[in-house]
């Protein structure tokens, strides 16, 4: 019961849907059983639930300083009725921001895929299990399909910024998220692909250039952007807009974009936002002396 | 490639900022604490590469502490950890290492742990990313250990035999051995044996491992 190619998990899922598939994939190939795994992945849920919800009542100082109060600063406006967003848009928005504030204060998070875009995935989870009340089975169907995406991702691309940027940690955050809204709101899994694959262009050629190199800034805001560009994605496949360039042929250009990014915007902190004269000001401030 | 877990992906559950620089920090020293297998009474960490210059920024130094006083990489605790080291008693410090050596990891730590019995150990570790971590170096033996499964590290004098000695007795436990790799520095000195099995290894086993004259100690780290 495993899989290897977006094709291949298509071609399943004619039969079982992908959350299934990945279950029982984990089950096998893990040597584990179906409590366990339910279990841990609610677990997740819960931690997920947990970063996006504390910031909001309680500013988290950030290590770094560069970060702290954005969930709450987005949560009042929105309670004010003066969001130009909407209502599910802006719900994403807020827990875009609170799991990053979290992260950043040494607070637990679920990595998903990285700790750097650890916001997108729990912020599209929650405005949509919010907005329509989906029931805990539809999200935890969710992060199954979430993880299906990532798991390919990591094995046919990277997730890691130092590797390929942040396109390859928010651009596939982006992407499982994308697949994730689809299959919560009832579409294929080819829609779910598709939005996956629309997602991942959209973000293409995204660099990693922390400021003083901290997951701070631009990350957070970032995580934004990619829950954000799930929505949107999900959005257009659910209408039946079809991705031009199918998932897999995105993820390898993906990956490919990676590797011809130059070392300083992966992750060095040597490019970017990092070595704007304010970022380099950040940079001395937080580390003292100037590099 | 190994296994990918969905929870490889929905996962790890860690506290932040950093999958290399907090949570491969604090699995490297809970390792090292699982290794020594007592409470620490003396720590002294030393920082490569990376670690050295952003280690403030990552609390990758109370990650460091918050793994010696047993915490997992999701405990909260992790950031508190400076002020509990001090209630139970650990004396910890922090040097960092100005090198450039191109053949060190650029996450990499050393530290000097020192146990309540007068037990020492030297461990280096690196984090390799996404919460993976390597120790590449037991006391003054170059090692690959990663912690991944339950393991035996047996100290013994490097005499033939010893190694049959150690798979007897756990094949007789009815332990199913993942991966067994022995290290040394020379012929005929001190050699690390490393065994790496799926099922946990009882204390017995370990004891009558230990009548073989040859072995000098053995450290048993559970998952």
């Amino acid at each position: 019961m495993d899989f290897y190619t977006a094709e291949e998990l298509l071609k399943l899922s004619e039969n079982m849907s992908i959350a299934d598939i990945m279950r029982q994939r984990e089950i096998v190939c893990g040597e584990t059983d179906a409590e366990t795994v339910e279990l841990r992945m609610k677990k997740a849920l819960k931690i997920m639930r947990d970063s996006a919800h504390k910031p909001i009542s309680k500013v988290l100082p950030s290590t770094g300083g560069l970060i702290g109060g954005e969930a709450a600063k987005l949560s009042e406006h929105a309670r004010h009725g003066k969001s130009i967003c909407g209502s599910v848009m802006t719900k994403a928005l807020i827990y875009s921001q609170a799991v990053p504030e979290v992260n950043a204060s040494m607070g637990v998070i679920v990595a998903a895929p990285t700790a750097g875009s650890s916001g997108v995935v729990p912020a599209v989870l929650l405005a949509l299990e919010e907005e329509f009340e989906l029931d805990e089975k539809t999200l935890l169907d969710g992060l199954f399909t979430a993880g299906a995406v990532g798991y390919l991702l990591m094995k046919h691309a990277s997730v890691s910024g130092a590797e390929a940027g942040c396109q390859a940690e928010v651009g596939s955050a982006s992407a499982m998220a994308a697949a994730m809204a689809v299959v919560m709101m009832g579409g294929t899994a080819e829609q779910a692909f598709d939005a996956a694959s629309i997602a991942l262009s959209n973000l293409l050629g995204l660099v990693c250039d922390p400021i003083a190199g901290l997951v701070e800034a631009p990350c957070q805001s970032r995580n934004a952007v990619g829950a954000a560009n799930a929505l949107t994605c999900a959005e257009m496949a659910l209408s039946g807009i079809k991705a031009v360039v199918p998932f897999t042929e995105m993820m390898q250009a993906m990956y490919r974009v990676g590797c011809k990014l130059p070392s300083e915007l992966r992750e060095t902190a040597l490019g970017g936002c990092a070595v704007t004269p304010t970022g380099c000001a950040h940079n001395c401030r937080i580390f003292g002396g100037c590099n | 490639m190994a296994f990918i877990s969905v929870f490889d992906v929905i996962g790890p559950n860690m506290v932040g900022p950093s999958s290399s620089h907090t949570a491969g920090a604090a699995s490297i020293a809970l390792l090292t604490k699982k290794m020594i297998g007592e409470k620490v009474r003396r720590i002294k960490f030393t920082l490569y590469g990376s670690f050295a210059k952003t280690y403030k920024g990552h609390g990758t130094d109370r990650a460091l502490v918050g793994g010696i006083l047993g915490f997992e990489t999701d405990d909260e605790r992790i950031r508190d950890s400076f002020e509990l080291a001090e209630a139970a008693g650990l004396d910890f410090s922090f040097e960092c290492a100005d090198t450039d050596d191109d053949d060190i990891h650029p996450n990499t730590v050393d530290m000097e742990v020192e146990g309540f019995s007068g037990r020492k150990l030297f461990v280096r570790g690196e984090s390799l990313g996404g919460g993976k971590v390597m120790l590449t170096r037991i006391n003054g033996v170059k090692v690959a250990f990663t912690g991944e499964f339950h393991a035996l590290i047996v100290i013994q004098r490097d005499y033939p035999g010893v190694v049959a000695s150690i798979t007897t007795v756990l094949s007789s436990y009815g332990v199913n051995i993942a991966y067994l790799r022995v290290f040394r520095e020379e012929k005929g000195g001190l050699a690390y044996t490393i065994v790496e099995s799926d099922e946990a290894i009882s204390e017995v086993a370990v004891e009558e491992i230990k009548k073989n004259t040859a072995i000098e100690d053995i450290m048993l780290v559970k998952r």
